[in-house]
């Protein structure tokens, strides 16, 4: 904190206590450890003032007031456990319980509803209502989110959600009085990619989880907390199994990455990894691939690898593949002498002399300290939904203005296109654009290029001209870093680091795959790698590893079956670079291995033994080998350097992501991502209970 | 007043503000200071709903909606909250009979129950000519000329089963009608003076 805030003293409960000026009375009661139970309060979210459950008692006033639409001023005395109080929160859920069912023996919220315990704490022990109770049509929102809308109490959470935070205004309260009812607009399906938060963000058990509906209670639930892969925003989640299967996944605050949110496909891609799972190894003989034990897959595997020289074997590193499989495979090619390898299955260009060159320098959190952002070729909302909540978050409450070059997309917040061609960089560059002259003035900017730019054939002059003109608009200065790459793959930012890359005069991506094609590249070892051109690798021995019988497994020859990002302890690195470990919260399916350890065996057969016997043998080698994995609260980001610009010729380029909902091998075998991906070309077609 | 969501499908003309109506909204957008505009909502709602049959269609809504950037779900939560806002088509003649007490007291039930018989609807319908559409109001403001009843603009007092009955029949044979109190007072008078409404 830069300025000193002023102090104000109240009384809560007869304690004297110093709190922050301008805090509510709620806050301050927070502040002094006293609970005031909430219904429509979210801290996230703006104030409403409408469920009447915070209220208190202040001295000097007739009648209790709510705490969470007042200020608390200097002096004020508070009583939170007052007869008043007590009373008033008494008849408070009496009259919320009026209309609300009691049914929650059916409530899929039962165990972990705001309401159920609020009224176990304060309320009435019975009711002294004797009249009809009011009963409301059950509402469409779509694939994802369970409805029973007489169970709403009207706090209006979801609506302040989708319009504050989503940026989708579809939810709202029609109708008055008793007849208010909480709907999207003609009952359309909610389009949202963060629309499941308002499923945890619903105090009670009108909006629920569709997918989650009636298969467990949350008391059944074993939690783990662990790392969304969906995208590389790095979600803290919680996982909740329970017999050996994932039955929800929810999000774990963190400030600094996703704040209280999780994205759609995060949450909901879960049912995949129940569906199209590799559990046994299966090698291809006669064109048909057959179930085999590990060690016949190994010694069919090795022998071709033996068969030839290194200069013909090659490894592709998938967006899924976790840190510690791609440091061994790296090392195992090594051995083997191969230097053919990526972890950019796009082929997107980025240099990696020093860790800035290819993260998102700026951090998630400190996009509220930016005052201009200018996007380069990425639809943030689909490439990062999280992100794109802070971006708009920014835009709201801290001025950001967003400025856009490439392919035209909806944001969710106002931005100023400055065109669709990407050779407008050169103009900004030298100065005959008029944004440059916005970017002069600046004093906190910010760049975030996408994968979709640095992967257009123009990759490399997009890249540089990006870096020219963070360093000539001062993107860098002091202890700011407005330069940020926004990767789209969990495992990319740990492939780079590791050097998952080719080496000396070795092949890329791209290179592979052509080699593949002209027959130069004869063995391609795939880590999860599945969204590549297959056709180029019809005539190439591929041996693939990963947990999926996705696109890639078709082709394959080997088949390596392997654990899933909820069946294994791992590390990924989100897109700030930010050394994140996921946990076991279940067990991979029938025959199925941690990534690494597979590798370690294979290595073994091959005589080319890896030196890591266990996961903690590797982890002490990265940090030895590499700073950054020493200590994984900080982010090391390396010095930054000039990089000279090359000019953008054509700047066409074609956005990764249009299908949010199947970008990976989990989502594409999940059935709730293919009813959202039916469902986001028309909402009405959403089947309905 | 309805509430539900329901599409109506009855197939209609794209609505649009003509070129006078639309020169007068613009004066009414103009009268609300730079970034609120959006206020402007309600008179466009009631400019949009006078010139669309009496009542709000869903394109209407948007139309309105897209004038002022207002998402939809924004215009929808306005329209429904006002139950002066119709959001399903009424007939040409908009009948509310209002029932709350005083107008209760003074017999109101009748009027309601005159109303009901005479045109074969009940509360909340519309005639099949099209020609009726007789709705049940809260307090109309009138409470010292109870039992009243708004037609369209207009307002009729002092009523009872009778009188109204010849309103209606009136209107349907599309003669002119006089607004004000049945029973001839003038404006609100106490009921027993002799003010009449010629000699005033
Ligand atoms: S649906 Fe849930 S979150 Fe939305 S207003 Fe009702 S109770 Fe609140
Ligand atoms: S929390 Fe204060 S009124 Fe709802």
């Amino acid at each position: 904190m830069t300025e000193e805030i002023k102090k104000i003293q109240v009384i809560i409960d007869d304690k004297e206590i110093d709190v922050p000026e301008g805090v509510t009375v709620l806050q301050a009661c927070e502040i002094a450890e006293q609970e005031i139970p909430v219904f429509c309060y979210h801290s996230k979210l703006s104030i409403a003032g409408n469920c009447r459950m915070c209220l208190v008692q202040v001295e000097g006033k007739r009648n209790p007031i709510a705490s969470c639409a007042m200020q608390a001023s200097h002096g004020m005395k508070i009583s939170t456990k007052s007869e008043m109080v007590t009373k008033a929160r008494k008849g408070n859920l009496e009259f919320l319980l009026i209309n609300h069912p009691l049914d929650c023996p059916v409530c899929d919220q039962g165990g972990e509803c705001d309401l159920q315990d609020i009224t176990m704490a304060y309320g009435p022990s019975s009711s002294r209502f004797k009249d009809n109770k009011r009963a409301v049509k059950n509402k469409n929102f779509g694939p994802l989110i369970k409805t029973e809308m007489t169970r709403c109490i009207h706090c209006t959470r979801c609506v302040r959600f989708a319009t504050e935070v989503a940026g989708a205004e579809e939810v709202g309260a029609f109708g008055r009085g008793e007849d208010m009812e909480i709907s999207s607009y003609l009952e359309q399906a909610v389009t949202s990619e963060l629309s499941g938060n308002m499923i945890d963000l619903c105090p009670v058990g009108a909006l629920t989880s569709k997918p989650y509906a009636f298969k467990a209670r949350s008391w059944e639930l074993t939690p783990t907390n662990s790392i969304d892969v969906m995208d590389a925003v790095g979600s803290n989640i919680r996982v909740d199994s329970k017999n050996n299967e994932v039955m929800r996944i929810l999000p774990i605050a963190n400030e600094a990455v996703n704040e209280e949110w999780l994205s759609d496909k995060a949450r909901f891609s879960y049912d995949g990894l129940m569906t199209q799972r590799l559990d046994r190894p299966y090698i291809r003989q006669d064109g048909k691939l057959k179930a085999v034990e590990w060690h016949e897959a190994f010694i069919f595997a090795a022998k071709e690898i033996k068969k030839h020289n290194a200069d013909e074997i090659a490894a592709l590193s998938g967006d899924l593949a976790d840190v510690e499989s791609q440091f061994c495979l790296k090392e195992l090619m090594d051995k083997i002498g191969s230097l053919h390898r990526d972890c950019r299955q796009d082929g997107a260009f980025l240099p990696m002399d020093e860790r800035c060159d290819y993260l998102f320098n700026t951090t998630i959190e400190s996009i509220e300290q930016a005052d201009h952002c200018l996007i380069v070729g990425s639809n943030v909302r689909l490439e990062a939904p999280i992100i794109n909540a802070r971006i708009r978050k920014s835009t709201l409450h801290h001025g950001l203005k967003v400025a856009y070059v490439g392919p035209s997309a909806d944001l969710t917040y106002k931005t100023e296109s400055l065109g669709d061609k990407l050779s407008i960089l050169n103009k900004i560059l030298s100065g005959s654009h008029a944004y440059a002259k916005t970017l002069k003035e600046a004093k906190n900017p910010m760049i975030i290029i996408g994968q979709g730019a640095l992967a257009s054939p123009d990759g490399e002059g997009i890249y540089k001209t990006c870096r020219a003109i963070a360093d000539k608009y001062g993107f860098v200065h002091d202890d700011w870093n407005g330069f940020n790459i926004l990767h789209t793959a969990a495992g990319r930012v740990g492939g780079l680091d590791i050097g998952f890359t080719p080496g000396e005069k070795g092949k890329d991506t791209r290179k592979i795959l052509q080699a593949a094609e002209r027959n130069e590249i004869k063995v391609v070892y795939l880590l999860g790698a599945d969204e590549i051109d297959e056709d180029a690798l019809k005539n190439t021995f591929v041996i693939y590893q990963g947990s999926h019988g996705d696109k890639a497994a078709h082709i394959a020859n080997v088949i390596f079956p392997a654990a899933a990002y909820t069946e294994k302890e791992a590390l990924y690195v989100n897109t700030e670079g930010r050394i994140q470990q996921t946990r076991r919260a279940v067990f991979p399916p029938g025959e199925a291995k941690e990534d690494w350890k597979i590798i370690r065996a294979l290595s073994e057969i091959l005589h080319k033994k890896l030196p890591y016997d266990t996961r903690k043998d590797i982890l002490s080698k990265l940090a030895k080998t590499y700073p950054a994995y020493k200590d994984f609260s900080r982010i090391e980001k390396g010095q930054w350097h000039e990089i000279k610009a090359i000019e953008v010729r054509r700047g066409m380029m074609t956005l990764p992501i249009n299908n949010y909902y199947q970008t990976n091998p989990v989502a594409r075998a999940s059935v709730t991502m293919a009813k959202c991906t039916v469902g986001k070309k028309d909402s009405k077609s959403w089947e309905k209970d | 007043m309805t509430q539900s969501s329901k599409y109506n499908s009855v197939q209609r003309k794209k609505f649009y503000f003509s070129q006078p109506l639309m020169d007068k909204a613009k004066k009414i957008i103009a009268q609300y200071p730079e970034g609120r505009e959006r206020s402007a909502i309600l008179p466009l709602l009631e400019m949009a709903q006078r010139h669309n049959g009496g009542w709000l269609s869903p394109d209407a809504l948007e139309y309105v909606g897209d004038m002022l950037s207002l998402p939809i779900t924004r215009v929808w939560e306005i329209a429904t909250f006002y139950t002066m806002f119709n959001t399903q088509p009424v007939g040409k003649f908009h009948i509310q009979v209002c029932g709350t007490p005083p107008c209760y007291l003074c017999g109101s039930k009748e009027v309601k129950r005159a109303c009901q018989k005479w045109l074969g609807i009940k509360v909340g319908e519309t005639t099949d000519d099209k020609m009726f559409t007789l709705t049940e109001v809260e307090c109309l403001g009138a409470c010292a000329n109870a039992p009243v009843v708004q037609i369209n603009d207009d307002y009729f007092e002092d009523l009872n089963a009778e009188s109204i009955e010849k309103i209606l029949q009136d209107l349907a044979d599309g003669k002119k009608i006089e607004s004000g109190s049945m029973t001839g007072r003038t404006g609100s008078a106490p009921l027993n003076t002799k003010i009449r409404k010629k000699d005033a």
